[in-house]
């Protein structure tokens, strides 16, 4: 296995009474896919914005537990929670874009960062929105509003705009969940060249795509973590009977 | 089978003509006082009309120093209430969590929005002109000039009037940004006011902007609040004075002089003329004047309002 990214040890969270996670314990190695399944309501989504500290936005929640990324705890009081979310991008089920420009949406991570050089600007926008696999299709649109682009363009414009904060970790929450088949296609070819030089985290309903994208899975139930092992491993030979029944479609 | 008959249904059939015809009752209403004030008022409007002074103990001339008053008092309000309101609101929707404390702002701010404006007028001659300005008076040595009925305390009084609109619409602006966007901007690496100053303010803008015009067109139309606060019956000057930086001096409106209103004008026309049957058909004028002042500020906020909508229906 590849040097580890991200560590998490016995962690726990609640939404005032209700745990929502029990004693997650797992290793998410470098410039890898690792991909969360389970059925709705299993924590899979809480899970993934853990690690980049987004539950924090939400009132009542309660996290113990420890998470490491190269070696440093996120949940540590003296850790700048700001820095933290431009080390760990995220792109979302939904398309987020701004109602602003293609250009502005791409540079608005670079400056609030303080990166004002217009020709850096266009550089970065450049290079994300080819790294994002949609140069060709918006180079001539770059002024026009990001609202008006396909829902699979919106997507990759998401995950364009994560990248050109320049993230070592991307987290990715159900990104296809609401694209048709043919963007679907396009974001996992994506995701596939994006591990070369990222670690990809995520979450997704669709169990084929986890075979499809990721290196390892992890199947959650009920809060839990129930395995976590090679995709390939887990989709042949699960060792648990939970994991099994679920990805056999018994339940879920 | 066995199909049956339509029945009739008599007491629907009864409710609905009943609603329609209230509803027609109340457009009858509106346009008969519209047309009204329409017909009578638009024969005296003119140029002279809107600019001059009153002349003859208001039974000639114009409402030209009314007209530029109540300019010049919203304004001066706007000033005052815009800042305030908007970050109150800010305060309250992106700071503020539900705490006993914060419930008790959002149900005074409700409360503040009941309350008769006549309490209004006589809380602010006894907080702005009594208290601050008496106030100010003896802390600047400056003799009488702020503990005096004047525009700057009007303005302040209706700004606290028209606060709860401001405040509201803007809760409404701030609370309409989706969440998702102030995700994105977090995920970013934003920080909590990077992401109010550059995704959630400028899409909250429009609504800003209704709630202020909405703000001015209530403001407009007050009298209660400013019949103690230096609303005057007549004024031969215009509550000007040279604002001057060395020698060069530009004109300004001048906060501590009284000033005449549009809606205390023709209340005053109303009810203090000499010469009623000569006063009326300015009275209309002056009436008109401030409806389509009114409307036509309401007219802009819609159109605000709707385009706000559409930007927002596209996502």
């Amino acid at each position: 296995m590849k040097e580890t990214k991200i560590v998490v040890k016995d962690l726990n969270l609640y939404y005032g009474e209700k745990q929502a996670l029990k004693n997650i314990t797992l290793d998410i190695p470098a410039k890898r896919v690792t991909a969360f399944i389970g059925p709705s309501g299993c924590g899979k989504s809480t899970f993934i914005r853990v690690l980049n500290r987004m539950n924090d936005l939400i009132d009542h929640v309660k996290i113990d537990g420890e998470v490491f990324i190269d070696g440093v705890n996120i949940y540590d009081r003296s850790l700048d929670i700001v820095n933290l979310r431009k080390n760990v991008g995220m792109v979302f089920q939904k398309s987020n874009l701004f109602p602003k420009s293609v250009f502005e949406n791409i540079v608005y991570g670079p400056k609030i960062n303080g990166i004002r050089d217009k020709k850096t600007l266009d550089e970065i926008v450049e290079r994300t929105l080819n790294q994002a696999a949609i140069w060709d299709e918006v180079k001539d649109r770059l002024n026009d509003n990001a609202l008006s682009l396909s829902g699979g363009q919106q997507q990759r414009l998401c995950i364009a705009r994560a990248l050109a904060v320049e993230p070592e970790i991307i987290l990715m929450d159900e990104p296809a969940s609401a694209l048709d088949p043919i963007s679907t296609a396009k974001i996992e070819e994506l995701i596939h060249d994006l591990k070369k030089e990222y670690t990809i985290v995520i979450v997704t309903h669709n169990m084929q795509q986890a075979a499809r994208v990721s290196d390892q899975t992890a199947f959650f139930y009920l809060g839990e973590l129930i395995e976590f092992d090679r995709t390939t491993t887990i989709f042949t030979k699960p060792s648990k009977k939970q994991t099994e029944d679920y990805i056999t479609g018994r339940f879920g | 089978m066995e199909l049956k008959r339509r029945k009739k249904d008599y007491m629907g059939n009864i409710s609905l003509g009943l609603i329609r015809a209230t509803f027609i009752f109340l457009v009858v209403i509106l346009f008969l006082l519209l047309g009204k004030i329409f017909v009578e008022g638009i024969g005296v409007i003119s140029p002279e009309f809107l600019l001059d002074s009153p002349k003859n103990n208001m039974t000639e001339g114009g409402i030209g120093p009314a007209i530029f008053g109540t300019i010049a008092v919203t304004f001066l309000m706007i000033l005052f209430a815009v800042p305030l309101g908007v970050c109150s609101a800010i305060y309250l929707n992106e700071y503020a969590t539900d705490s006993f404390f914060t419930r008790i702002i959002r149900t005074s701010i409700n409360n503040l929005a009941g309350v008769p404006s006549i309490v209004f007028g006589l809380f602010g001659l006894g907080f702005f002109i009594l208290f601050i300005g008496k106030g100010l008076d003896d802390v600047l040595q400056t003799g009488l000039l702020f503990g005096q009925p004047a525009l700057l305390w009007a303005s302040a009084t209706l700004a606290v009037l028209v606060l709860p609109i401001v405040i509201v619409s803007t809760l409404e602006a701030l609370n309409s940004v989706p969440k998702s966007h102030r995700e994105a901007s977090y995920g970013l690496g934003a920080t909590k006011w990077q992401t109010i100053r550059s995704v959630v303010l400028p899409q909250a803008r429009p609504g800003i902007l209704t709630g202020t015009i909405l703000a001015i067109s209530r403001g407009a139309g007050e009298t209660a609040p400013i019949l103690f606060l230096g609303a005057a019956f007549f004024l031969p000057n215009l509550p000007i004075a040279d604002f001057c930086i060395g020698d060069y001096c530009i004109p300004m409106i001048n906060p501590t002089e009284q000033f005449m209103y549009l809606a205390y004008h023709i209340f005053i026309m109303a009810t203090q003329s000499a010469n009623p049957t000569k006063t009326m058909p300015l009275q209309y004028g002056a009436t008109l004047v401030l409806i389509v002042l009114t409307f036509l500020l309401n007219i802009t906020a819609i159109i605000f309002r709707y385009r706000f909508r559409k930007i927002l229906g596209k996502l």
